[in-house]
This record gives structure tokens, sequence and C-alpha cells, in this order.
């Protein structure tokens, strides 16, 4: 057996160390170190509940939105405050934007560089491969940079900046848009449509969205998620990473009609999801303290680092058993048949998922434009209680993010949260049950560059600022 | 030809997010057109693991040369001084370690953001971590680098303050180190540039605060210094000048400014959104205006403050357009 020390492993979002025993050149067993620990539930304690939104969303400056839709909901919830239509689908808006250009970071500046590397000299593929995707200065690297920040344009008109906003507030949001607005945001998505239809795409992001089977996407053959099918195709892509096909979503974008994606969980086949049956477990995790809801849940960081601790990040479970989250997951639970069909894949399945998201995100996103009316009220009122408690559940691009807090003499007494990676990333719980990229790891070949491994882990999407926080 | 290593310490990585967001052109081409060349970013570069350490021992010993040393994110130096709270994966060492070697090789060092020019957010609420700045524990002199250290260049930090820093501010400190200019710099290290501005300056509601009229809750169009904590008229940045993402800015998303430009902004000893008030009077005063100046004349300006911008102060746009004016 032989032991590897994967790191510093970058292109994913903050610090992760990844520890490989392998017999006869496959993984046998797999730990995931989250290696670093800032203390947010701590520095929360005692502040006014308000400060939440200030504070929460600067775990992430990738998914700063997501971190302020998650606190305002927790707000909201303990204030039995329901933002009003058009303030819930302005922070919906802001919200998709943000995962939309997530999807985006992810696919060109995260994950595809790993092809253009001379390990694959000689597929036939690698030659365009290197033209589009080389780090930093792929053809594809520089335009999606440009197109991101671009669509970014509404965080400038509705949220103020990105990242860290402060716009999206228990009862809305705080910039109300007329009509100028909107033909402004209507601009933006335009182009942003052409450039994936025209680059990432080739196609009409419609057409994309409307494929059913997985022979149907292996022949899509077009812009660059084409070449990435191609060599997905070549390489094996469905088999490597393969996940437990449970997964979970806390629903997308709440207006109020409800989700525009579905909550719900899957294990084969649809599930009901209940928030109560969460726990965190701390057995392998520099953490103090006994398995617990995160309404009760503490952080008290284990200073001496002591085994069989190996990681700062808590298993989640949900009724016992862990959960895969991410894009790939909200869309199995929305019931899209592409999606189904992925189902407890693995690289190609976690990539494909988030091409469909975002090509179903982007009509998400024209219709919220379309459905703004000037002169509606974005801001509903309430007041905090001296006592109480909320949760706030949202979907980040990584998936399922939930903020739970306890309010006591109108101060925080308590500020959980489990972020998505926290899920994917989890350590082993008490009966030694791998958290899923634990899990996807054992039995892939690692090979002379270790590669498969890393087409792995980012296939996840990682985002470690999050998972420990 | 300028050598460029970025390293992320404790942080959120929102700055490198915020960097992707500049425009014209875009930050990639920006840094290559300025002749500058990225030995290594964690959220750029191919290189990962063992290629990346090779990276950062080569500078570390001396054997690559480092003109700009840039580091987002506070460093964590607990528990007990050992900085293990943030290791940096891969190496056994703690990024304070790593952060210490390399800065040590530089020509320039920039903190980019206020979590690595002063702690920020990283160490708010009793500073669980023991997170300082490169150069700064809040608005002390000194962080893991003491007050009286200098970079190759003989400059101190450059600290590119922000919660997550302005774009242009990073690209523009870049371009003017490569070009062999060192910025000017204030009294907490910022580049003057940006930090002789004040957020006041441009901001869309300056006629509201001419008349004291203030937004009484989040959303309505007022003024936000009198009731919901903004103190634009103290912090320094040009983020009403400049825009954000197109043609943002806090103010103009509806939100205060909460100086996130600032040493310690992360504790203001009130909520983030209101203004701590003394006898109804708040107690931060603008930026070099004398108190009793500024009472008398809130007071007066108050008394004359037209119906419409009083109107429009509550609301959540504007409702009473100005007066038209009639040529003569
Ligand atoms: S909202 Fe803030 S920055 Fe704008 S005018 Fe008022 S005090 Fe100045
Ligand atoms: S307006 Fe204030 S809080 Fe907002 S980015 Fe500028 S300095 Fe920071």
């Amino acid at each position: 057996m032989t032991r590897l020390v994967l790191g510093p492993f970058n292109r994913v979002e903050g610090d992760l160390e990844v520890t490989l025993d392998v017999v006869d050149g496959r993984v046998a067993r797999a730990q995931v170190n989250a290696p670093l620990y800032r203390g947010f539930e701590r520095m929360l304690e005692g502040r006014d509940p308000r400060d939440a939104l200030v504070i929460t969303p600067r775990i992430c400056g990738i998914c700063s939105i997501s971190q302020s839709a998650a606190a305002a909901r927790a707000l909201g919830d303990a204030m039995g405050l329901s933002p009003t239509p058009q303030g819930a689908a302005m922070a919906a808006l802001i919200h998709a934007a943000e995962n939309v250009a997530d999807h985006l970071t992810h696919f060109h500046l995260f994950f595809l560089p790993d092809f253009a590397r001379p390990d694959y000299a000689g597929r036939p593929w690698h030659g365009r491969a290197v033209e589009r995707f080389t780090a930093m200065e792929g053809s594809a690297q520089r335009a999606a940079v440009a197109a991101r920040a671009e669509l970014l344009h509404v965080m400038g008109l509705l949220a103020g900046k990105w990242p860290h906003t402060l716009a999206i507030q228990p009862g809305g949001v705080t910039r109300a848009p007329g009509l100028r607005e909107k033909a402004r945001l209507q601009a933006t998505l335009r182009a942003f449509r052409r450039y994936l239809e025209n680059v990432v795409f080739g196609g009409a992001l419609e057409d994309f969205a409307a494929l059913e089977t997985v022979v149907g996407l292996m022949a899509w053959g077009r812009g660059d998620v084409g070449l990435f099918l191609e060599i997905a195709a070549d390489l094996g892509l469905d088999d490597l990473g393969r996940g437990s096909g449970r997964y979970l979503s806390y629903g997308a974008y709440a207006l109020d009609t409800g989700p525009v994606f579905a909550r719900g969980v899957w294990n084969g086949g649809p599930g009901v999801f209940d928030p109560a049956q969460i726990r965190e477990d701390l057995s392998h995790a520099w953490m103090r303290g006994e398995v617990a809801h995160p309404f009760e849940g503490m952080t008290e960081p284990d200073e001496g680092m002591a085994a069989p601790g190996y990681s700062w990040c808590k298993a989640p479970r949900l009724a016992g058993l862990g959960y895969e989250v991410g894009a790939l997951a909200r869309q199995v639970v929305d019931g899209h048949p592409l999606a189904r069909a992925l189902a407890g894949g693995g690289v190609l399945a976690r990539v494909a998922g988030r091409l469909l998201e975002l090509a179903r995100t982007q009509a998400v996103m024209e219709a919220l434009v379309a459905g703004i009316v000037p002169g509606a009220g974005f801001m509903a009122r309430g007041r905090l209680p001296r006592q109480g408690a909320g949760g706030g559940l949202v979907e980040a691009a990584r998936g399922a993010l939930g903020h739970w807090l306890r309010i006591e003499n109108g101060r925080i007494a308590g500020y959980q949260i489990i972020a998505p990676t926290t899920w994917n990333f989890s350590p082993r719980d008490a009966a030694g049950v791998p958290g899923p990229l634990e899990a996807a790891l054992e039995g892939v070949e690692v090979g002379a560059s270790g590669l498969s491994v890393q087409h792995v882990v980012r296939s996840f999407d990682p985002c470690m600022v999050c998972t420990v926080h | 030809m300028t050598t460029l290593l970025w390293l992320q310490a404790s942080g959120c990585g929102g700055c490198t997010m915020s960097l992707l967001c500049a425009e014209s052109p875009g930050a990639l081409e920006m840094l290559a057109d300025a002749g500058i060349r990225l030995l290594w970013h964690p959220a750029l570069s191919v290189e990962t693991g063992a290629e990346a350490r090779a990276i950062l021992e080569d500078v570390a010993t001396g054997r690559k040369c480092l003109d700009i040393l840039c580091v987002e994110g506070a460093i964590a130096r607990g528990p007990a001084g050992t900085g293990r709270f943030q290791m940096l994966s891969g190496t056994g060492q703690s990024l304070m370690h790593w952060a210490g070697r390399l800065a040590a090789r530089a020509r320039h060092v920039v903190a980019v953001g206020s979590c690595a020019a002063y702690g920020g957010v990283t160490a708010a609420g009793g500073n669980p971590t023991d997170a300082v700045g490169l150069q700064n524990d809040g608005a002390h002199a000194g962080g893991l680098l003491p007050a009286d250290w200098r970079s190759g260049s003989g400059a101190p930090v450059i600290n590119v303050a922000g919660c997550p820093t302005h774009p242009g501010w990073v690209t523009e400190t870049l371009m003017l180190l490569a070009a062999g200019e060192v910025p000017a710099l204030d009294g907490y290290a910022r580049p003057r540039f940006f930090a002789d501005h004040l957020v006041h300056h441009g901001c869309p509601k300056n006629e509201f605060y001419e008349y004291k009229a203030s937004a009484r809750e989040l959303s309505e169009i007022g003024c936000m210094m009198e009731n919901l904590g903004c103190i634009g008229t103290q912090a320094v940045g040009d983020c009403n000048i400049r825009p954000w993402n197109g043609e943002g800015s806090c103010t103009r998303g509806g939100y205060p400014c909460i100086n996130c430009t600032a040493p310690q902004f992360e504790d203001p000893a009130h909520a983030f959104v209101d203004t701590p008030k003394i006898a109804g009077i708040p107690v931060g005063l603008p930026t070099d205006m004398p108190k009793a100046w500024f009472m008398a004349l809130a007071s007066l300006s108050k008394a004359a403050t037209p119906v419409r911008i009083d109107a429009n102060a509550h609301a959540d746009r504007v409702v009473v357009p100005p007066t038209l004016r009639k040529p003569r």
C-alpha cells in the first residue's frame, strides 16, 4: 500500500487536502481534509441578528449571494416574515445570476484546464483542448471570464456589487427596479444567451434542455460542450468516480408560488425531505460535542487536532445517510429526464448536470426579468423577535446550503451552517461510513499522472471556504 | 516581465472573484498586457500538488525570482501561535509559515483585501483563530510582519483594502508596480489613488444628504447616514466614482456603506445597519467636519427640505420629479 497526500489542491475554491491509500494502483481508501478553520459560527454569537447579513456572505467569495439568501431566509423565518412576491423574484434573479456565473467559472476555469495537460497529448481532441482550455491562456478561458463579468452587471444593477451585498433582506430586496433597469437587465441577459449559444453550447439552449437520454447528450457535438463530451466519451468519464445515486435538494429560488427547482430527495426514486432529520456527526472532525441537529449544534474546535479526527469539516447526515448535493442533485430531484438518466453517474454526470442547469437557468432568469412589475413593492417590513429561531434552506451553485439561528434577548445565541461541500466532502461518521467524495474515489485507478483523481474531485465543484466556515 | 505569486490565506476567496470582474480589458488580458506573469494562483493555475509545491519552494529558496507577492486572506496565527488553523495542504506547514518565507523573497508585497491588510472579517467577533493582517493587526501597525518591515523594494506591505477589493484597485496597483512605480500610500498603507476619495463622493443620494432627508428603512431611497448606518462620509474609496459590476455600488444598491476599506470595520460596536446616536444626533461625524457646524447646518437644511426631496426620501423610487424650468 502506498499513501499519497495531494495538496495544495488548486482550482477548487479554498483549501483542500486529499489523502489516498493506494493498493494495486487503485484507491482503497480516501480521506478528505478541509485544512482551514475560521470560526464564523462563533463570531456571530452575541451579535445583532441582522449582522448575519453582513458576516455570513463573507464566508465565501464565490457563493456569497447564496449565503445572503440563506441568512435572509433564516431571519425571515424567525420573524415570521416572507418577502413580497416581487422582492422574492429579484432575490431569485440575483441568486440565479451568481449560480450561473459559478457554473461557468467551474466549467472553464476550474475543471477543463486539466484536459489541456501534456499527459493527454496524442488524444484526438488534445490540440483543440489546448487551444480552448489551457489555464489562463486558452481562448475559451478568456471568453468565459469576459462573459461572466458582463453577466454580473445584473449585480451592479440590483445588488450594488458582487461579491458581498446587503441587497437581499428578509422582506425582499433593497433596490426597486423600474422600467429602465428592466430593459438593461434584458440587454445583459440577451448578450449572455448569445455567448452561451454561440460559444459554450454551439446551439439553442432550449434544444440542450430538451435532451432526455445520455445517448442524445453524447451526440450533441457542438461548442465547448461538444468538445467536453467528446473528451468524456474517450476517457470514460461517466464511469469515473460514480456516486451513490442518493441526491438531496432543498429546492432552488423560492418564489411566492414555490421553488423554481423542486425540493426533495432521490434514492432510486423520489422521496420527501424532512429537515428535522438532519444531524451533524463530529466523530472524525476536529470538533468537540455530540451528534446534533443544527438547531442544537455547536462549534467547539479541538485545537489539539486529535485523531480519529482528520478534518475541520463535520459530517452531515439525513436520517443517518450521506447525500450528494449540487446541480445534478437539483436536476434529478426536479425530475429532468436527462438528469434522471445520469443519476448515479460519475464525473460526466456531475458536469453534464451543471451544463443542463446552465441551459435551463438562462430561461429562468429571462422569465424573472420579464415578470418585473415596476411600481410593485420589493420589500416587506417586519420586526425581529427578542426570542426565536429560524432556518433558511437554499440552493447554492454547489448544492444544499442551510443556516439555522437561535435568537435570545435580541442577540444571536446560536448559528449553525451546513454548506454544500460539507455534505459532499464530509469525513466519515461514527459508523465509519465515508462521505460522498471519499466513497466516489474508492476504486479509482490512480495512474501515473493522478489526473483521474483530480477529475473526480473537481467534478464536485468543491467550495472549501464554505465547507468549514 | 514581472513575476507574481498569489496566496490565498484565511479568507473567502472573494477578492479573486472580484478581480475576475475587471473589464476593458478583462483581468487575464490586463495582467498579461502589463507583462505580469502569474507564477501560480490557487484558483487559476494549472499546477497542483507536487508541481505547485515545487514552484513555492523555488520561490521561497530564491531559485525563482519573485517581483510581486499577493496575499488574499488574513493570517491565522492560532491555535496557540502554531498557525494550524490553516495548513497549506500537502506541505505539512501552516500558511502563516509560508507567507513569512515567501514575503522575505518578494520585491513587493500586496495585501489584497481587508483580511490580508488588517485581519478583516476573519478577525471578527473575538477573533477565534487569532487572525491578523500581513503588517497590521486591525488599526495597530505590525501583524505577521513587524511595523518596520520593508519588502525588497523598500516599501511596506501595500494594503489594497476592501471587502472585497474593487478589481480596478488591484489591477491598477499591479500595473503600477509592474511599471516600476510604487503608488503613494495613506496612513494605513492603502494606495492613495483610491483612498484619497470618500465613498460619499458621487453617491446618488447626495442631494438627500444635503437636506438630511433620510431613509428610515432599507429600500427607501433617502440618505442612509442618519438612520441606516451609512459611513460613506468617513469611509475611503472611490466606490461611487468608478462603478462596481457595470453601474453599481453599495449605496446605489440601496444599502449603507459599512466602511469595508478600514481596519476593524468588522466590529463596529453596533449593528451594521443602525446609526448609533446620542440624543438623536449621529455619533460619527463626516470626515473633517467641525461638530458645531455640522449640527447647525444639519438642522438648518433639514428645516429647508423641499417637498420633492422629502417625499422621495421615504419612497422606494422617485415619486416626485424635479420641477421643470422653462428657458427665459
Ligand atoms: S447614503 Fe451614505 S454615501 Fe450616500 S449620501 Fe448618504 S452618507 Fe453619503
Ligand atoms: S461603499 Fe463602503 S462598504 Fe461598499 S465597497 Fe465601498 S468602502 Fe466598502
